[in-house]
Formats: structure tokens, sequence, C-alpha cells
């Protein structure tokens, strides 16, 4: 069994906790090393998929939770959000993503919705289980991009 | 983690000079004011965010409502100096091809 360490973290589903939870995020991502893009990336994938939760909950006025646990692996960061509330439609959030398109009339155009599609976008990989609730459960992979400095030098001793 | 919404009528335009995070928490007055403003008839409205360090689907759906009011109401809508990773929100989400975004600094380079 690969070793990793977990970090859990539990706010009320209000959008003021959004902000707790990417600053933790980052503080996450900073300690394994991830780039300064990368850590970017990652922020605005977690705030969306609590953005998510919080919405959800306030739509069903309940005073909901959303739990958010960190997988800290030695080659990826592996992010869970779970919303322990009611489970909400995944086949019209699955129809709500893509991008735009240039010639769609602007009326048609959501405002709302594509969080899911900026998940998909920015992480490696991205998996949502809505048996109970709503998890969504996404990686992202250290030095995916390119080979750094370092791995090259040991490569070439090698 | 908060966004201070500043509005300044210069040049027969409003000008709204944004600074923090647009998210979640945020995005709800961002949308109120920027409404106010593209409400009005025929008004120009240009919004700055080079001070805009952190922004989400949530700061992208509030555009959306604006664009969408400046349709209702003869107004236009201009998104200036947007750092990197703000545009890039614009550009994967293919919004950037609807919206009127201009990623350079005020007078160009």
């Amino acid at each position: 069994m690969e070793s990793f360490d977990f970090i859990e973290i539990k706010v009320p589903a209000k959008p003021e906790y959004v902000g707790v939870i990417r600053l933790t995020s980052s503080g996450v991502a900073n300690r394994m090393g991830f780039s300064y893009e990368d850590i970017e990336d990652l922020k605005v994938a977690i705030s969306e998929a609590v953005t998510n939760t919080v919405n959800h909950a306030y739509e069903k006025d309940e005073d909901g939770e959303v739990t958010i646990g960190f997988g800290v692996y030695e080659n990826r960061l592996e992010v869970m959000v779970a919303d322990h509330g009611g489970s909400f439609n995944l086949d019209q959030v699955k129809r709500n993503i893509g991008p735009y398109e240039a010639a769609e009339p602007i009326e048609q155009l959501r405002e709302g919705g594509f969080g899911l599609f900026l998940i998909d976008a920015l992480m490696d990989k991205v998996e949502i289980n809505s048996d109970s609730g709503v998890i969504v459960l996404m990686t992202k992979y250290l030095h995916e991009n390119g080979v750094g400095l370092d791995d090259d030098q040991i490569s070439t001793t090698q | 983690m908060n966004l201070t919404v500043d509005v300044q009528e210069k040049e027969g335009k409003s000008v709204v000079l944004l600074a923090g995070e647009i998210d979640a928490y945020t995005a709800p007055k961002l949308k109120e004011a920027l409404l106010s403003l593209t409400e009005k008839e025929g008004n120009k409205v240009e919004v700055n965010l080079e001070q805009v360090n952190y922004m989400d689907s949530t700061g992208l759906g509030v555009f959306v409502s604006g664009l969408k009011s400046t349709k209702e109401n003869n107004s236009e809508l201009k998104l200036v100096q947007l750092q990197d990773r703000v545009y890039r929100l614009f550009e994967i989400t293919g919004l950037i091809d609807v919206i009127d975004v201009d990623k350079t600094v005020q007078g160009g380079y």
C-alpha cells in the first residue's frame, strides 16, 4: 500500500469559507513543491468544487457542511470534496459543462454551471461519485509538465 | 480574501477598479455594482482587473450577466488589464471570443 499523508478539513457550506479552503490548498500544494502555475490551477479547481457544494446547500436552504480531504502522495495530490447534503442531478451538471462557443447567442450564455469544466481543464484526473451526496475526487501530479532540472541531472548520472 | 469595488466616472465612461479576489463570497457584491452600471442606457463600462489576483467561475458568471445586461440596455462592457492567470480562464472557457477583453495595460505596449 502506497503511503500518504491525509489532511481533512470540514467547514460550513457558506461562501465565506471558500477562501479559507483556497488558502489551505495553497499551503498544502506549496509544501509538496508544486509550481506557482500548478498551485494557481489547484486553487481554482478546488474552489470550484467547494463552490458547487456551497451553492447547492444554499439552494436547498440547508445548513450543510463541506468536507475537503487532501491525500498527499509522493508524486501527486488527491483532493476529495464531499457534500454530505442531498444529491443533485449529475446528468444535468454534465450537460452544462463545456467551453463557450463563439456562435452561441448571448442570451443563451450560461452564467454558472461551468465550474466542473474548469476543474476538468485544470486537473489531471477528475472522478465524480454521486451515490450518497456528491464526491468530487481530483488529482494533480507533481512535475506533470516536462522534466525538472534536478531530474535531468539524476538521469545523466545513472 | 476580499474585493474592493471602486467606481469612477471619467471621460464619458464608468471605470470600475477592482482589487482583491473574485469568488463565491465576493461575486454578489461585484454583480450588484456591475449591473447597476450596465443597466444605464447607453453607458460605457470599463472594468479594470489589474489588482485582481484571483478569480474563478463565479467571476466569469458575473461578467456573463454583465454582458447580457449590455445587450438589453444598449450599453457596453470592456474588461482591461487582466493578470495572466485571470486572462487564462477567459481563454479556457472560450469567453474570450464573446466578451471584450483587453489584456494589455492602459496605454498599451
